[in-house]
């Protein structure tokens, strides 16, 4: 662990007291907060698992599992990321200095999910233009994994399929664009466009959806409760599973996206506007899905039961082309399930980026620019190596499955039992979520993330290992999995030491936590501005200024007088 | 659609949609505290660039 730097008396250096970059509001934060948490899953992933644990019966451990880990670690998440204003590197070591590898750990595996994400998005984009003229004709299947995807068996290959290089290139310098224009000009610009456009095409294809013939079937199959269910734990396990991973928690986009907002900033409620936008979208999403399978199932005479397909890649790329094939006004539904899909995955890459390039501008001292365009650069040219091959859709399957389930969910047990068991942080956290929140936490906000989400998350890491090794994955060969599943783990592992170890180009440790915990405990010894600590109520109206016009780039010259003057 | 059916879709719908509803409503009515601990000098810049690159 690399201590590198000013710390004690010495003053810090310029560049490490730079103000941080800003969302530009309230609001500004929200949107680009959905825009992560709604994703792929929402649209693939919750559909299909509300259907198979319990339908109707699926709303009660699915709230449970919102109300009592889902909106408890997305608050932990927060906590972390505004109190010790970083990065999830920057945030861990702030914490304490041995906790910055957990930091990297999260780093890896968002720039590992990143490098297929973007495959997805890809593939997204390829089937909205292909939607005009039904282009994967009467055999979807056939289309998606032979002539569009070209999937070979399982292994290595360097053979390259155009029509997925293209847009996969495309999808990847839109994003380096965004990226490199910063949080505020850039990810929470793109997003204040993508995320309306995306409720907007996706309120549209619902309307549709339930106008097709067997649409009240296909709701009747998801909604129809079978109560039985809620006595398997497995159900339980699944509510858990869907919102942890819906939520995007645990891996530091929240951390990451919270540092952006500044001090005095309400953090709890706006998490509950985004927890529950998040799970709004999933109930939408489940209408749309269903009442269109409904149609499917119409159209096939077969009941609903017996669709196969009903989630993840298969159902967007495979089945939802049969229905939209067969559908009277087919191509225009065809390009909003596919717009849509493409704007939740792009948004949610954005925020899934930003945590891998935040770590390295605080680490190297990088500029937004500098750090989109080489990470994103050498990110782009991996992902196109693994990923625009004939053995891309494997390799994605099963770096994803290793990356979610034994990654986050590790991430998500390291974090909560290190911070709130070892470190015993959970105090000072919830201290200062109540102070600058209005939605105040209770004592319960500790109990829920220390011990009931390390025991939910402990089991689901432990089970799902277990399970791996024993089952192995989908039939592929035991040494695909060890390089591609395990290795991803160990690269992961391995290349956050190697970035724990590296020196900061700028320390990050002379820094104070803001307020002071415990309460009154103003550390004298630290610098503050003239009247920092007599400005209390006049001090607020510094949050009143518009956006943009403090610190404004350009006008290096009158930031400083300018703060002060703001101060005042 | 069963009774069931349909009595769980409009319960997820006003439970999930109303929760969001709720939310947003009591961030508007509070949408910051008017009271904070003393100190707390802002230290964001609006956006991108280092400023020594500006000049």
């Amino acid at each position: 662990m690399a201590g590198t730097g000013t710390t004690g008396g010495a003053p810090a250096t310029p560049r490490a007291q730079q103000p941080r970059e800003e969302w530009t509001g309230q609001v500004g934060f929200i949107i680009a907060a959905i825009g992560s948490a709604v994703g792929l899953g929402n649209i693939w992933r919750f559909p299909g698992v509300a259907y198979e644990n319990g339908g109707g019966a699926f709303l009660v451990p699915y709230l449970v599992a919102l109300l009592t880990a889902g909106i408890p670690i997305l608050f932990l998440d927060y906590a972390i990321g505004h109190r010790f204003r970083g990065s999830a590197p920057t945030a861990f070591r702030r914490l304490a200095r041995w906790l910055e590898g957990l930091g990297w750990f999260q780093v890896m595996i968002c720039f590992v999910i990143a490098l297929y994400y973007t495959a997805v998005v890809a593939w997204a984009v390829s089937f909205f233009v292909f939607s005009f003229d039904l282009r994967w004709g009467d055999d979807p299947a056939a289309f998606f994994t032979g002539d569009y995807l070209q999937l070979a068996d399982p292994g290595v290959s360097l053979d390259f399929v155009p029509g997925v290089l293209i847009p996969l290139v495309a999808v990847w310098a839109v994003t380096i664009a965004v990226l490199a224009a910063g949080v505020a000009r850039g990810v929470q610009r793109a997003n204040t466009v993508f995320l309306p456009l995306l409720v907007l095409a996706f309120l549209v294809l619902v309307v549709r959806s339930l106008f097709l013939e067997g649409a009240a079937d296909g709701l009747d199959a998801l909604f129809t409760p079978d109560w039985a269910a809620l006595g398997d734990a497995n159900v339980w396990i699944a509510a858990y599973s869907q919102i942890f991973f819906s939520l995007s928690i645990a891996f530091g986009i929240m951390i990451t996206y919270a540092s952006y907002r500044r001090r005095r900033a309400n953090l709890t409620t706006p998490g509950l506007v985004v927890a529950f936008s998040n799970s709004s979208f999933e109930i939408l999403a489940g209408i749309g899905v269903f009442a269109t399978l409904g149609f499917l199932a119409h159209e096939q005479g077969v009941g609903v039961g017996e669709i196969e397909g009903i989630s993840g890649p298969i159902l967007s790329f495979v089945t939802f082309p049969a229905i939209v094939s067969q559908m009277p006004g087919g191509p225009f539904f065809g390009a909003l399930f596919f717009g849509s899909l493409a704007m939740a995955g792009f948004t949610s890459l954005l925020s899934i980026l930003q945590v891998v390039s935040a770590g390295f501008q605080e680490k190297f001292g990088w500029s937004p620019r500098q750090a989109s365009v080489r990470l994103g650069v050498v990110s782009a040219i991996v992902s196109v190596l693994l990923f625009s091959t004939t053995t891309g859709l494997i390799a994605l399957d099963t770096a994803d499955q290793w990356a979610n389930n034994v990654g986050i969910v590790g991430s998500a047990v390291l974090m909560t039992v290190l911070v709130l068991w070892v470190l015993r942080r959970g105090p000072e956290l919830r201290y200062h979520l109540n102070a600058v929140s209005t939605f105040r936490l209770g004592a319960w906000w500790q109990v829920l993330v220390a011990v009931l989400a390390p025991l939910v998350l402990g089991y689901m890491l432990v089970s799902r290992i277990v399970t791996l090794i024993a089952d192995g994955y989908e039939g592929y060969p035991g040494w695909y999995l060890a390089l591609v599943g395990w290795g991803t783990i160990a690269f992961i592992v391995l290349v956050a030491l190697v970035l724990t170890a590296m020196r900061w180009r700028h320390s990050p440790d002379d820094f104070v936590a803001w307020p002071p915990y415990p309460p009154g405990d103003a550390e004298p010894g630290r610098p503050r501005p003239p009247s920092g600590g007599a400005t209390g109520a006049a001090g607020t109206t510094r949050d009143t200024r518009a956006p943009g016009t403090a610190g404004a780039p350009g006008t290096p010259g009158t930031r400083g007088p300018a703060d002060e003057e703001v101060a005042r | 659609m069963s009774a069931s059916a349909v009595v769980l879709l409009v319960l997820a719908i006003v439970v999930v949609w109303g929760g969001l509803l709720a939310a947003i409503l009591r961030l508007r009515a509070r949408p910051e505290r008017t009271e904070y601990p003393p100190g707390a000098e802002d230290d964001h810049r609006e956006d991108t660039a280092p400023v020594e690159r500006d000049t």
